[in-house]
């Protein structure tokens, strides 16, 4: 079996598989917000269904991550025992949800990342990487039909939602550049074959934002300014209230289970 | 006697899906394969959708059914590639999605990866017809991309005026 233990060292593929299953549990929390929240049923359902294929894709990834680790850590010891400077999420993945705008234009701005990353990740070296990737693109193929729709529909819709929308495109715009650069961990990855280089995602993701923010009729900002930190675990404050609730159980009542 | 993996396929293919439960596993095409390995028997099993909340309650479902036919000895396995798709949903399983109320998936339909596949669908050219599973009309419409469950999605239909599910194409 293909697998990149031979190519790479455990280290940097654990820290790598963190980025990946952090990013789809810290955004699959954010969406799970809303359930009960959302302005109309259908979409509270939508909603929660995007947010359980992504904690879906977040078990499998973290599942990968612990075995490569070796400490006996699983899915759940990384999701709820860790604290903020171990996660290794985007920080676009963690910004409030603000309004409904606002969590679509999110979720707009990852999905058309996810999709080329998912895409080139199904031509990994190690089969455990390609089957979760050919598994989770599917999924995130549909959620991107369904965020960009939505985003053409708010953007050119009501002088009231195209404003909202064009608020949260600024608001969210200077997160975005972080998801482009490389370090250490993707130079390795890449070099072994195991990962695109996330560089080289941004003519795919720049094609998507252009087309779909072109017909709702938003402008992106100009600023090519970009918030870091997610991948080294300097979050913003935001992460630690999302922690708080999320791991509240099991930091309350070590090792519950029902 | 001993028991035959056509056999352990007959007990599987009586197992309803817990969400949908006019279909059975085998109609939804998540079993991949049935084996012996000395004494185990090993059931293979692909998940739907990554996060389906059933695919726990399937494995616990196929265990229990074993168990009740007399065997004890199974281990389940989960395979994730290739990853699960609606082609694998068997002839009769859609014949029964339809009597049953939920439009079966329109064929060739899934959204892939290529940004002009999106773009076809985000201006129309990618649009096609659901028919009601009720009254047979094709003038429905899509009310959203979600319904009850992650592999639905919600319609209505504008002649009968009534809502129902469809499976998407995945």
């Amino acid at each position: 079996m293909a697998r990149a233990t031979d190519l790479i060292s455990n280290d940097i593929l654990f820290e790598w598989l963190l980025r990946r299953g952090d990013t789809a549990l810290v955004l699959g929390h954010r969406v799970s917000e809303w359930c009960g929240h959302s302005p109309v049923l259908e979409e509270d359902i939508a909603l929660a269904n995007v947010a359980l294929d992504l904690i879906g894709q977040a078990r499998m990834w973290l599942g990968l991550a612990g075995e490569v680790e070796g400490e006996g850590r699983g899915e759940n010891e990384l999701a709820y025992l860790r604290d903020a400077w171990d996660f290794r999420n985007f920080l676009l993945a963690e910004q409030p949800n603000g309004d409904f705008g606002q969590t679509l234009m999110r979720q707009f701005l990852i999905d058309a990342y996810q999709v080329p990353l998912l895409e080139a990740l199904k031509g990994s070296k190690d089969e455990r990487i390609a089957a979760i990737a050919a598994k989770a693109g599917k999924e995130v193929a549909y959620h991107l039909d369904r965020s960009a729709d939505l985003v053409i529909r708010l953007g050119d819709g009501t002088a009231e939602s195209h404003r909202r929308m064009q608020q949260a495109l600024d608001a969210l715009w200077s997160y975005t550049g972080e998801m482009f650069i490389s370090d250490a961990v993707d130079t390795a990855m890449a070099e072994a074959g195991l990962a695109p280089d996330p560089a080289s995602l941004k003519v795919a993701w720049q094609e998507t934002v252009d087309a779909v923010l072109d017909q709702a009729t938003l402008t992106a900002p100009e600023d090519e300014f970009a918030h870091t930190g997610g991948l080294t675990g300097r979050h913003s404050e935001h992460l630690g209230h999302l922690l708080a609730e999320m791991q509240f159980l099991q930091r309350a009542y070590p090792g519950a289970t029902w | 006697m001993p028991v035959t993996e056509d056999i352990v396929w007959k007990w599987l293919s009586e197992i309803p899906d817990p969400e949908i439960p006019v279909l059975s596993l085998t109609d939804l095409g998540v079993i991949r394969d049935v084996a012996w390995q000395d004494e185990t028997l090993v059931v293979t099993v692909t998940p739907t959708y990554s996060g389906c909340p059933a695919t726990a309650i399937i494995n616990l479902d196929i265990e229990t059914k074993l168990l009740e036919c007399g065997v004890s000895n199974v281990r389940l396995e989960q395979q994730l590639s290739p990853p699960w798709t609606t082609d694998w949903l068997t002839k009769a399983g859609r014949e029964k999605l339809r009597a049953y109320g939920i439009a079966p998936p329109v064929d060739g339909t899934r959204s892939d990866s290529s940004a002009a596949g999106r773009m076809a669908r985000l201006t129309g050219q990618g649009d096609f017809k659901v028919a009601c599973p009720r009254c047979g009309s094709e003038n429905t419409e899509k009310i959203s991309q979600f319904g009850s469950t992650p592999c639905k999605a919600a319609y209505r239909c504008q002649a009968c005026l009534e809502p129902f599910d469809y499976f998407k194409c995945h």
